[in-house]
């Protein structure tokens, strides 16, 4: 008998430890079920941090942090997600950004793509600025089921893949160029000049040589000439030979697709060249701030091309508010640029919030779903809601601004612009 | 149009000596390939840029003190990295020079942001027409600049005897330490030599070039390619091999077509090496 109580007491520890383990267990099991709604979401935002254009990367940043601040906090603005905390369908769940550093370069591109979604675990990637470095960002995310929401890189390529979970708001390209000479045909038919022999210079990455080709489809479109076409390798250490080739061509309308530190060299090489077009449309590095701290009056007269400008602000008011709290925080006006980036993650958020979710196909659906009004943009789109088949927004639309007294002014379309376009380009001497 | 393109290629192409002798002189004493050469170039543009804004001194006239300040920082980063790998294995140098590059572009970065910066305007400013062709003249000026440093480069190594003896270890470095040249004292200084015409450049650049972190990295590439096509080890070939890269770069980008103008640069370069492995001036055997 006594062994047998022995057995017994044995048999009722070993229970009651099995018990507790496995109780343990279902209590960690509990707490994983009320899990549900997540106290942060990590979203990945990559750009160029460091290298040649290290200072348009920390501009995009900018914008994407405001925007973040936006929907994390609250303020008394009339815009998506700023009355509330978080994403209130989850809870109020506060978004994270992840910041990786592309150095500009596709290949860590896709290297920091992957290490953000294996190692840091986000749900869902913003951003990437340089479509070159997108393309491989984007076949990351693909590739891992990430759902990508574009708002600042424009190559018509990005879209043309079919990609199931990689969505862009921002116009593409083709729009853009189409938009620029539009512009350019406008100005023509106002001022009674013939404005037909067109120079275009672009760097030959994935964006700058695809641009080419939408102005050299769209000018043939519209009976204009290309009188010099010109490519030139990214980041290059001179151009006196580029602007060269196009004092020889005599062209009326310079058209320029380049980023930051070439942008600069151009224009002051034309000027000690003395190349003086009647229109200069420049693109990409032409809005940023850094490009008119550093170049002052000559930048004056260069038409650029953008989707946000402080002017918008008469038509839409919460631009000023935005653009009031962005002050605050960077003690400059929001750029171009950061407006760009600034986009993408309310999409998101939008998603985010109406699939309830941070499961990928959830979110993926949401966004096949987005139908957001124009007031949901400090851009002057329409709205937003994504083609099918491309998942590009069929409702975005460009601006042109003009660099007049050293400010970015909007100019076209004439109807959104308060202030009207100077006419032609000043020559170089008389500033 | 031909002139004008021929003048342009010139000056860029003075404008890459300076960087290239400096290479060249390095690695001419210490088998070393500067990799860090090109963030040497941007600390004395910021050094420029600096005189200019707190000190107001023109960065023309600035160009002694960078070649000063950037011996002094090659002197320094000679003792305490580059004497301890300089006798390792050929990939702990070249490490060495890489990270030290990545070091200081980084360190730029977080010391002064990667914010463009130019200054307004230097005293020599404006272009010189004759004819049709039309001459920059800060650029003229920088050209100037980077000749007379050049010139006095080549007299110091020509004629006095620390000169020799940076000459005598290039030939034959066993030899030159055989007859009692002191190795490490000499290395300290070509080594600061050579980063003092990184200085001189940089400061001459400073006077029409925009200034950001990572400006002259593709400037330590050519300048590397320079050094190749004229000959390691020899300052004059560097010099040469840069006059030759600039008339590459500005002929070939009109004639040609921009796009493939470093492509042309390297081309030109793959077959001189191939009709001389050892480079224009070079001497001995590769």
């Amino acid at each position: 008998m006594e062994v047998d109580m022995k057995r017994v007491s044995r048999f009722f520890v070993v229970a009651i430890l099995a018990i507790a383990l496995i109780g343990s267990l279902y209590a960690g099991g509990g707490k994983e079920a009320a899990k549900g709604a997540p106290k942060t979401i990590k979203i990945g935002a990559i750009y160029p941090l460091t290298g040649g254009i290290a200072v348009t990367g920390a501009d995009c940043k900018s914008g994407v942090e405001m925007a973040i601040d936006i929907i994390n906090n609250k303020y008394d603005i009339d815009f998506p997600f700023a009355k509330t905390e978080g994403i209130p369908n989850l809870g109020g769940a506060k978004l994270e950004v992840v910041f990786a550093d592309s150095r500009g370069d596709a290949t860590q591109g896709m290297a920091e793509a992957e290490r953000l979604i294996t190692q840091d675990k986000i749900v869902a990637m913003v951003g990437g600025y340089q479509s070159a470095v997108v393309k491989t960002i984007s076949v990351a995310t693909e590739r891992l089921r990430i759902p990508y929401v574009l708002s600042d890189a424009t190559s018509p390529t990005l879209t043309e893949r079919g990609f199931k979970y990689f969505f862009r708001v921002i116009p593409h390209d083709g729009i853009q160029a189409k938009n620029a000479l539009d512009m350019i045909r406008d100005i023509e038919k106002k001022e009674n000049v013939p404005l037909k022999k067109v120079a275009l210079i672009w760097e030959n990455t994935e964006w700058g040589s695809n641009v080419a080709v939408q102005v050299r489809k769209y000018a043939q479109e519209y009976g204009m000439t290309i009188v010099a076409d010109i490519g030139y390798p990214n980041r290059t250490t001179d151009l006196t030979a580029e602007v060269m080739r196009i004092k020889a061509s005599q062209p009326d309308v310079l058209i320029h697709p380049g980023y930051i530190s070439d942008a600069i060299l151009f224009v002051k090489t034309l000027k000690s060249m003395d190349v003086v077009p009647k229109v200069f449309v420049g693109m990409a590095a032409y809005v940023e701030p850094n490009f008119l701290q550093t170049l002052g009056n000559d930048g004056n007269y260069i038409f650029t091309r953008a989707v946000y400008g402080l002017d918008l602000a008469k038509a839409k008011p919460f631009i000023a508010k935005i653009n009031e709290l962005y002050k605050q925080k960077y003690g400059r006006d929001m750029s171009a640029n950061a407006a760009r980036s600034f986009t993408a993650p309310f999409v998101m958020a939008d998603a985010i919030n109406r699939a309830k979710s941070l499961d990928p196909d959830a979110i993926q659906k949401a966004l096949m779903e987005t139908n957001l009004p124009a007031s949901a943009f400090i851009s002057p789109y329409e709205g937003c809601k994504f083609d099918p088949n491309t998942h590009d927004n069929i409702y975005a639309r460009s601006l042109y601004l003009q660099i007049q007294n050293q400010q970015y002014r909007v100019v076209w379309p004439f109807d959104l612009a308060p202030v009207p376009y100077q006419f032609p380009f000043k020559p170089w001497k008389e500033r | 149009m031909f002139i004008q393109l021929v003048v342009s290629g010139l000056l860029l192409g003075c404008i890459y000596s300076l960087i290239s002798m400096g290479l060249s002189l390095i690695w001419g004493v210490m088998g070393i390939v500067n990799f860090a050469h090109g963030a040497f170039v941007m600390l004395a543009m910021y050094a420029a840029y600096y005189g200019d804004q707190l000190l107001r001194i023109d960065p023309l006239l600035f160009t002694p003190l960078a070649i000063a300040l950037l011996f002094l920082l090659g002197v320094i980063v000679y003792q305490m990295i580059i004497q301890y790998v300089v006798d390792g294995p050929y990939v702990s140098r070249l490490l060495a020079t890489f990270g030290l590059g990545f070091f200081l572009i980084n360190m730029a970065q977080f010391l002064w942001s990667p914010n463009f910066r130019t200054i307004k305007e230097s005293m020599v400013h404006g272009v010189w027409k004759i004819g049709t062709v039309m001459i920059e003249l800060p650029k003229l000026a920088s050209s100037l600049g980077s000749i007379l440093v050049a010139a006095l480069v080549f007299l110091f190594i020509r004629k006095t005897r620390t000169g020799q003896a940076i000459q005598a270890i290039s030939a034959d470095k066993m030899g030159a330490a055989l007859m009692g040249i002191n190795l490490k004292r000499i290395a300290a200084f070509s080594f600061g030599l050579g980063i003092a015409c990184a200085g001189a450049a940089g400061s001459l650049l400073a006077t029409f070039y925009y200034i950001f972190p990572d400006v002259a990295s593709l400037f330590g590439l050519i300048a590397l390619v320079a050094v190749a096509l004229g000959g390691f080890g020899s300052v004059e070939g560097a010099f040469l091999g840069a006059l030759i890269l600039g008339l590459v770069e500005t002929l070939g980008g009109y004639y040609v077509d921009p796009n493939w103008k470093y492509a042309l640069m390297f081309l030109i370069y793959l077959g001189i090496v191939l009709v001389r492995p050892q480079g224009l001036l070079g001497r001995g055997k590769v």
